[in-house]
This record gives structure tokens, C-alpha cells and sequence, in this order.
């Protein structure tokens, strides 16, 4: 039964059906979406980390691979994105930690020429959640921007993400650039396309292929 | 003097140029800078790259306005330079235009995404590109290229912009990738939806730019030329670009360039050139090429 709900969720957020209320896709018309599958499996006791892993990120993956090969189109990536968020959106309070007292402050955002949010909110919520202090730059962050915020949050973290393989050249030049007003700060990257073979390279202070990781490490790691 | 589209339109095949881009990255340009900004800071540099190319054969050099719109600038918060560096980086081009050459105001996407599916309504797209479109002209360009386009409601409402505005000749160009099913954008958009609608907002020509290499320019131009009388341009990139490190490298070499290009001219070719990665060896090659295919005089 669970099984069949992740399933359908997965779907929902492929064809990107947000909820009972939107007419698109109009061969799911009337259906729940990923709103109220997502709502009903939380209400059901499933984990958060399986809806994310099992259903969510599922969906995420087959519209994406299908756009790779010219069987979808970016108004599909949006409408799956659109689905996305409304799911994300009752995961959000499970991930919620509640602390009063923050562990450390993180400035994050995704790099400048790339719009991908998806990734880069999912880090902030769970991060949020475990009780670090989050400041979300946004997308597209030029270099400056984030230096600026290093300067005006002074030990702060830089947390970069990109999905782009031209976009994930950007990090090198923002690290560096970090790095020369305080060679301290902690620069940590994330995304799709990137491997620690290349944050070695560009000289950030490590790799997370997902926000659970990174949070790991932080929590784990003498401050 | 004879204008450019009388040209097109007796049958000539018009060789515009190369990259801006990437020859602006090795010439210093540096990675995320704003490239439509060296028009004003490096002028010297812009001019050298237009130089380059007619020096290399082009009748045609595009001016570096790619991401000239108010919504691209505001990326590099520019978003009040639009008329100054439109404008300059066409007088540049026009300072260095030998005669019987010509001048092409180039014009990308505006970056963002149109109402319902994303927040940019039509007014302020028209707006945007109006606003550009103006500049380029009092700079003095022969010709507009609305190039680089994936959303046809965009790229109609530029070329619209662009003829009620300053009534240039203008091309309307898309990027396409090859499927199963025919060439389409990203957004999906097909040849001939692409052919009807550019058509019918008043394109002079129609074009296919950029992409994955000279394969989908070249089946691009097959499924639109049976559906249009227009001439065509072409401007494909020079292959898939590789990663290595930390540049990006396109495989096509200039003599691999040439020979893919050279299918390309049994269509109605107007305007042929270059789009990613080529550079001004490429564009000496197609000069010898399509001297061969219509000598001169
Ligand atoms: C700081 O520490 C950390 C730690 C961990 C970090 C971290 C930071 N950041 C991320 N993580 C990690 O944690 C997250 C949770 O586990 C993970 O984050 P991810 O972001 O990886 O995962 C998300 C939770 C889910 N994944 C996503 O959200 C991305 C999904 C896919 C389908 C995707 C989408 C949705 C979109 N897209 Co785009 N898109 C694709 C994607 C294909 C895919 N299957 O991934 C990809 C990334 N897109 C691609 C492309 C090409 C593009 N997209 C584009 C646009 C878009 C939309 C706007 C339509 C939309 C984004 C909507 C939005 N609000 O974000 C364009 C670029 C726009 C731009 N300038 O950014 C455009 C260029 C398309 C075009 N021609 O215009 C491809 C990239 C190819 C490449 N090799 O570079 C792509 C792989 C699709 C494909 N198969 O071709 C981890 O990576």
C-alpha cells in the first residue's frame, strides 16, 4: 500500500501533477497529486527521507533522463519542478528541528549562471533542520554577492551548488575569491554533475553528493 | 550602396562570423564577467575580435550584444547600461565595417521564462527587446539577429520588437536539438511551428544557431526549407563541447568544420557562419569554401 503510494507520487511529480486541483496532466485530472500523496504518506508515518529518496527524487530522475533524450521539454521540467515544490512544501515542518540555538551559520546559493533551486532548497530544509542557521543567497550568485555575505557574516560557511557542467567551472573562481578575504572560511559544494575529484581541484573543503552527508560531516568535525 | 538583404535576396551567400564569447574568454575576458560591459571598459579588445573576423572574409560581424537585454544585464546589476553598451558595441563594429560589408546586431533570449509557466509577461519581454533593438540601431547595424531562441512566443515577440521599432531586416533564429522525432528546442518547439509563426511576425529570414554541433543546423534547415520561401541563415557550434579540466573545448577543428558546413550550402543558405567554439580559422575556411561554391564576380 505505501509501496503504491511512493509509486504514484513518483508519477505525480514525472507529469508533474501538483495537486487534485490542476487540470494538467489531462489524463490525471481529478487524481491526487503530489500534494496530498505526499500529505498522506507523512500522515501514515512514512519517513521523510523515503518519500524524498523513493518517490521524489525518482520522479525527479526519470523527467530528467526522458529530457536527455529529447522525449521531454522544459516546460515538463518546470511543471515536474512545480510538483516538486508543493510536495517539498509539507516535507518541510518533519525536517524542522525547532532548536533555539543555532550551530554554525551557513552561507548558501547556487552559483551564478545557474537557476537550479531544487537542490540547493533541499539543502537549506535539511540543514534548517538539523539546527544550523541558513542564509540563502539565492540562484545565479556572482562571486561579489558571496563575498559580500562572507564580510558581513564573519565565520560563517559557504555551501555552493550547481547542476550545470558549464556552471560548475563557476565554483573554482567563487572558492578562490573566498578564500582571499579569509583563507578560514570552510567551502563546502554539492550537485548533480560535480565529484570530489573536482572540489580537490578547485580547492574547496569537501564534496557532498547530499545534503545528509554534508550535515554529517559538520556535525562530526571539531569546530 | 546595396543593402544587405538585396543581396541575400539575388541569391548570394553572406559569410558572418564566429564566437564572441569564447574569443572575448581568451582575449580576457574573465569567466561570469559581463561580456556586453567590455564594449564601454575594453573597446579595444571588441574592435580587435570584429577586426579579426572581417579580416578573415566575414561580410557579416555581429556586434557583442548577445546578453544585451535589461533582464541579462541585471545579472551583472548592468540593468541601466542597456542603451550605452548596445549602442557602443555597435558603433564599434561600424568604426571597423569596411565598404560593401556589414554590421549585425545580435540579440539573445532574455534569460527568463514567459507567464503561465514562468513569471516574465509579454508586455515587459516586448519591452526588453524594443529597448535593445533601438540602441543597436542608432548604433548603426545593417541587420538584427534574434539568434539563440528556444521559446517561439520569445523569439516572436523580439523579431515583432525589433520591425516596429527600427524596421531593420531581421532574422529570426532558434536552437534546435536532434530527437526521434525531428529537430526541437528545448522548449519543444518544432521547425514548423517555428517556420509559421516567425513567418507571420515578419522575419526576413529564418535560422537555426548554435546546438550540438553542424548535424542539427543542417536537419534543421531540411525540414524548414520545403515549408518556407525565406532564405536561411546558419551558425552552427563547433560540436558538443568536452569537458577537460577546467576548459571547455569543442572538437570540430577547422577543417572538420568545413567539410559538415559543406552540405549545408545545398539549401537556400542566406547568411552562413559560426556559433560556439569556432573562431576566425574556421571562418577563413568557409570564406575559401564558399568562394569555390560562388566565385566572385
Ligand atoms: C553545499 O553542499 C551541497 C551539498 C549537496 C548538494 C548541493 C550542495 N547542491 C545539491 N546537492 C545535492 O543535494 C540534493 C538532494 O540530494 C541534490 O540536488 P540536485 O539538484 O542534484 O537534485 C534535486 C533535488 C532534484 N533535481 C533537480 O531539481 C534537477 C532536475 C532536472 C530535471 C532539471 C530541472 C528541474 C530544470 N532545469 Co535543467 N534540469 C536537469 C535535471 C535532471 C536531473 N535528473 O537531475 C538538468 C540538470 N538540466 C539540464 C539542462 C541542460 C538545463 N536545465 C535548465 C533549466 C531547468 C529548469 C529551470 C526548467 C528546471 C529547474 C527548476 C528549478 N526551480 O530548479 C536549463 C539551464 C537553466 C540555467 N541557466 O540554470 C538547461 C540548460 C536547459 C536549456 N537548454 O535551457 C541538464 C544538465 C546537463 C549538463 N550536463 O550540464 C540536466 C541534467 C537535464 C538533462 N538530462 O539534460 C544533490 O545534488
Amino acid at each position: 500500500m505505501m509501496n503504491e503510494k511512493l509509486k504514484l507520487l513518483a508519477i505525480c511529480i514525472e507529469r508533474g501533477k501538483v495537486d487534485s486541483q490542476t487540470s494538467y496532466p489531462p489524463d490525471m485530472q481529478g487524481q491526487s497529486g503530489a500534494s496530498e500523496l505526499t500529505r498522506e504518506l507523512l500522515d501514515e508515518d512514512v519517513d521523510p527521507n523515503d518519500i524524498l529518496a523513493k518517490a521524489l527524487m525518482v520522479g525527479m530522475q526519470r523527467i530528467g533522463d526522458k529530457f536527455g533524450n529529447g522525449q521531454a521539454f522544459i516546460p515538463d521540467l518546470l511543471i515536474a519542478a512545480k510538483a516538486m515544490y508543493a510536495a517539498m512544501a509539507h516535507l518541510k515542518p518533519y525536517f524542522d528541528s525547532g532548536a533555539a540555538r543555532h550551530k554554525g551559520t551557513i552561507i548558501l546559493g547556487t552559483v551564478a549562471g545557474d537557476l537550479h533551486d531544487i537542490g540547493k532548497n533541499l539543502v537549506r530544509m535539511v540543514m534548517e533542520g538539523d539546527g544550523w542557521k541558513v542564509i540563502d543567497l539565492g540562484t545565479n550568485v556572482s562571486a561579489e554577492k558571496f563575498v559580500d555575505s562572507v564580510r558581513s557574516n564573519p565565520g560563517s560557511m559557504v555551501g555552493l551548488s550547481a547542476l550545470l557542467t558549464t556552471t560548475m567551472l563557476n565554483m573554482g573562481p567563487i572558492t578562490q575569491k573566498v578564500k582571499e578575504l579569509n583563507a578560514e572560511t570552510k567551502v563546502f559544494v554539492g550537485g548533480a554533475p560535480l565529484s570530489q575529484q573536482f572540489c580537490d581541484k578547485i580547492g574547496a573543503d569537501g564534496y557532498f553528493p547530499d545534503p545528509q552527508s554534508l550535515v554529517r560531516h559538520l556535525n562530526t568535525k571539531p569546530n | 550602396m546595396i543593402k544587405v538583404l538585396d543581396r541575400i535576396q539575388a541569391g548570394e551567400v553572406l559569410l558572418s562570423d564566429g564566437a564572441m564569447g569564447t574569443e572575448l574568454q581568451k582575449r580576457g575576458l574573465p569567466t561570469g564577467a559581463c561580456p556586453e560591459e567590455f564594449n564601454v571598459t575594453h573597446a579595444e579588445i571588441v574592435q580587435s575580435i570584429y577586426r579579426d573576423y572581417y579580416r578573415a572574409g566575414s561580410d557579416i560581424i555581429e556586434t557583442n550584444t548577445f546578453g544585451g537585454t535589461r533582464s541579462r544585464l541585471a545579472i551583472h546589476g548592468k540593468e541601466n547600461e542597456v542603451y550605452r553598451f548596445n549602442r557602443r558595441g555597435a558603433e564599434l563594429a561600424r568604426e571597423v565595417c569596411p565598404p560593401g560589408r556589414f554590421v549585425a546586431g545580435s540579440m539573445g533570449p532574455t534569460g527568463e521564462i514567459l507567464e503561465p509557466l514562468g513569471t516574465l509577461s509579454v508586455a515587459k519581454a516586448y519591452d526588453y527587446f524594443a529597448e535593445q533593438a533601438e540602441a543597436l540601431a542608432e548604433g548603426g547595424v545593417d541587420i538584427i539577429y534574434v539568434e539563440t531562441m528556444m521559446a517561439i512566443e520569445e523569439a516572436e515577440i523580439a523579431v515583432k520588437a525589433v520591425k516596429e521599432k527600427t524596421g531593420l531586416p531581421v532574422v529570426g533564429s532558434m536552437t534546435f536539438n536532434l530527437t526521434d522525432g525531428g529537430v526541437r528546442t528545448s522548449m519543444g518547439v518544432d521547425a514548423a511551428t517555428m517556420v509559421g509563426r516567425l513567418t507571420a511576425v515578419g522575419a526576413d529570414l529564418l535560422g537555426a544557431n548554435c546546438g550540438t554541433g553542424v548535424e542539427v543546423v543542417l536537419a534543421a534547415i531540411e525540414e524548414m526549407q520545403p515549408l518556407s520561401p525565406l532564405p536561411f541563415l546558419a551558425q552552427p557550434n563547433a560540436g558538443i563541447p568536452q569537458m577537460t579540466d577546467h576548459l571547455i573545448v569543442y572538437p570540430e577543428t577547422p577543417q572538420s568544420f568545413e567539410q559538415k558546413i559543406e552540405q549545408v550550402l545545398q539549401f537556400r543558405i542566406g547568411i552562413l557562419g559560426g556559433c560556439c567554439g569556432t573562431g576566425p580559422e574556421h571562418i577563413i575556411r568557409l570564406r575559401t569554401l564558399l568562394n569555390k561554391h560562388h566565385p566572385v564576380g
